[in-house]
């Protein structure tokens, strides 16, 4: 077993295109979970109307800007058309609601009824060709060593990222101003904010829109990259690694998700390679087989997180004293 | 106070009696849980300026109706009005807004936010708590204006050297202080305090009434439910007892004391009596 290769493989993955869109991603669900309080269980769902519409769009003879508007416009409503109904309820009817929603639109792309515009199981291919057309990066390798990207891949990574760096400084603003005070105040006792002359209702679904707004430039980065999108692309799982990032980054913190993806995607391709690695080299004999790696590294994973959850509660980025307060309560 | 009390003077300790100038009116009022009338008052009046305290035992309604008339609560049937203007169907954020404050029977400090922050959310006015004015608003020297007045208040408060905590790290009786002072920030004109003495010590009692009675000198109603006679004896210009819903007696507090029927709703009717 090379553990070198397996090691820049994990780095790969840790600055690949899904560690960014998954940054992206949490970012959104960050603002929602972490300084809103919102428990946002159909997040995948912003991530799905975000690429369907970019797909469909071009699919249908539309330009690509037109998609990636029509996109964030679809991801928007999602979150008014899912937070108006329910955000004056519980917190628990919210995630019941979202997390239906989330499958709801799956089943809807995936069935025949809407085939004509989604194609339904197959999908839509080959609508980002106009976005690598752009790429200004000449033919090559780019990259340190065996670290080396070629030239569209590098395209999609500095774009990805760079929409990272644009979010985080959006929601930096957002949230170290009186709109981000009020949001937390919600998150901690939403009638003390009513009590106080806030419209508690307005602000979570504000918070709830901007979030699923960047869930669905998450989706548009994914379909970019992958010049596909398919009904089985978004299971409700990607919402719970979504979260899972934002709890082991922090929640309520900026950097959080960043470095919240990072880690989840090094740990996951680390285990990833040092499983097949032990596998191929017979350590486990009969008892594991190559089609056991899969579940493995999400079993392993779970071990990380139960011990992060142990030793730092608050996440990697979070202020310990705020976790001891919210117990305290 | 002398002065305040004289606006009451001549009004007869009769439930439902109309006042001078009154602030708070209420008319015709139910709230029943299934089959339990939690509130039913008639007619009630709170004159302006004045410390009016809200007693009764437990189970009487009091925070039900303090619920109803902060938009907390939706009740079955009346009408409410403060400065003339009706309340009925108005959301708890706008009356807020409208000059009606109200504290928590259990504080609600937000916790992992500071104690300035706690009074720094609720100053009014403050164009950044918008979304679009928070990206692109001129917010930062209101920001600085309210800042100072949450400091000038901390510092009367005797929180001052808190500022910079979490909220969720102060003993009860400070977060009690906080609530207060937090509500201020709204600059109400009514300002309804639920069981704001209720698990502080003594010492700290004495000064949270000193800072109620410092409310009505700067011209603010309180009203506040107590559970404390000798409390409610020290400070009120007026009582108002409620049991099972009902309003059954209101008056200066000397009377309210001694009105049979408020014996009664205390210590069960029939007390005292040789059978």
């Amino acid at each position: 077993m090379d553990l070198g290769k397996i090691l820049i493989d994990a780095g790969r993955a840790a600055v690949g295109v899904p560690a960014a869109v998954y940054a992206l991603s949490a970012i959104g669900l960050n603002l929602q979970f972490g300084y809103t309080g919102l428990l946002n269980f159909g997040h995948v769902a912003s991530m799905l109307v975000g690429a369907y519409g970019l797909a469909i769009t071009v699919d249908q003879g539309g330009s690509m800007w037109l998609g990636i508007v029509v996109g964030l416009i679809l991801a928007v409503l999602l979150g008014l058309l899912m937070g108006v109904p329910t955000l004056r309820l519980r917190a628990d009817y919210l995630a019941i609601v979202t997390i239906a929603v989330g499958e709801i639109l799956r089943l809807v792309v995936r069935s025949r009824f809407a085939a004509p515009l989604t194609n339904a199981l197959s999908g839509i291919q080959g609508f980002a060709d106009s976005f690598y057309d752009l790429n200004p990066i000449p033919v090559g390798q780019y990259g340190i060593g065996t670290f080396r990207f070629d030239e569209r891949l590098t395209f999609v990574l500095l774009v990805g990222w760079g929409l990272v760096g644009l979010t985080t400084l959006l929601i930096r603003r957002l949230t170290r101003s009186p709109w981000g005070r009020v949001i937390r105040a919600i998150r901690e006792d939403e009638d003390a904010a009513r009590s106080l002359g806030k419209n508690v209702f307005a602000y979570k679904l504000q918070s709830l829109m901007v979030g699923s707004a960047i869930g669905g430039l998450a989706g548009i980065v994914l379909a970019i990259a992958q010049q596909n999108v398919g009904p089985d692309n978004y299971l409700p799982l990607l919402t719970f690694y979504a979260f899972t990032i934002v709890i082991v980054g922090g929640p309520g913190t900026l950097r959080g998700p960043i470095i919240g993806s990072v880690i989840f995607w090094f740990v996951f391709s680390f285990f990833d390679g040092f499983m097949t690695g032990a596998v191929t080299e017979g350590w486990f004999g009969d008892l594991l087989d190559a089609t056991d790696i899969g579940p493995i590294r999400f079993a392993l994973f779970g071990v990380v997180l139960m011990w992060l959850m142990t030793y730092r509660p608050q996440g990697i980025f979070g202020k310990r004293e705020e976790l001891l307060i919210a117990d305290g309560r | 106070m002398a002065a305040e009390r004289f606006s009451l003077e001549g009004v007869a300790a009769v439930p439902g009696v109309p006042k001078p100038d009154p602030v708070v009116v209420i008319d015709d009022l139910g709230r029943a849980f299934g089959g339990i009338q939690a509130v039913d008052v008639a007619h009630l009046e709170v004159q302006r300026g004045t410390i009016t305290s809200l007693i009764g035992p437990n189970g009487a309604g009091k925070t039900t109706l303090f619920n109803v008339l902060t938009g907390f609560d939706r009740p079955q049937h009346g009408r409410w009005q403060l400065n003339g203007g009706p309340l009925v169907g108005i959301p708890a954020f706008r009356v807020a807004r409208l000059g009606m404050v109200r504290t928590f029977q259990l504080t609600k400090s937000l916790a992992r936010l500071t104690v300035l922050e706690n009074l720094m959310v609720a100053a009014k006015d403050q164009v950044g708590e918008s979304f679009w004015g928070s990206l692109f608003g001129n917010w930062r020297p209101i920001e600085a204006a309210n800042e100072d007045k949450a400091l000038a208040s901390l510092e009367r408060f005797g929180l001052r050297h808190m500022a910079g905590e979490y909220a969720g790290g102060l003993s009860g009786g400070q977060r009690k202080l906080l609530e207060m002072a937090r509500a201020l920030m709204v600059d109400p004109e009514v300002v309804m305090l639920d069981e704001p003495t209720a698990g502080v010590n003594p010492a700290l009692t004495q000064s949270l009434l000193e800072h109620i009675k410092n409310l009505r000198r700067d011209g603010m109603t309180v009203v506040f439910i107590e559970h404390d006679m000798d409390v409610v004896q020290e400070i009120s210009d007026w009582v108002i007892c409620m049991s099972q819903g009902r309003l059954i007696a209101e008056g200066p507090p000397g009377e309210v004391a001694r009105n049979p029927s408020v014996i009664d709703a205390y210590l069960g009717k029939h007390h005292g009596e040789i059978t």
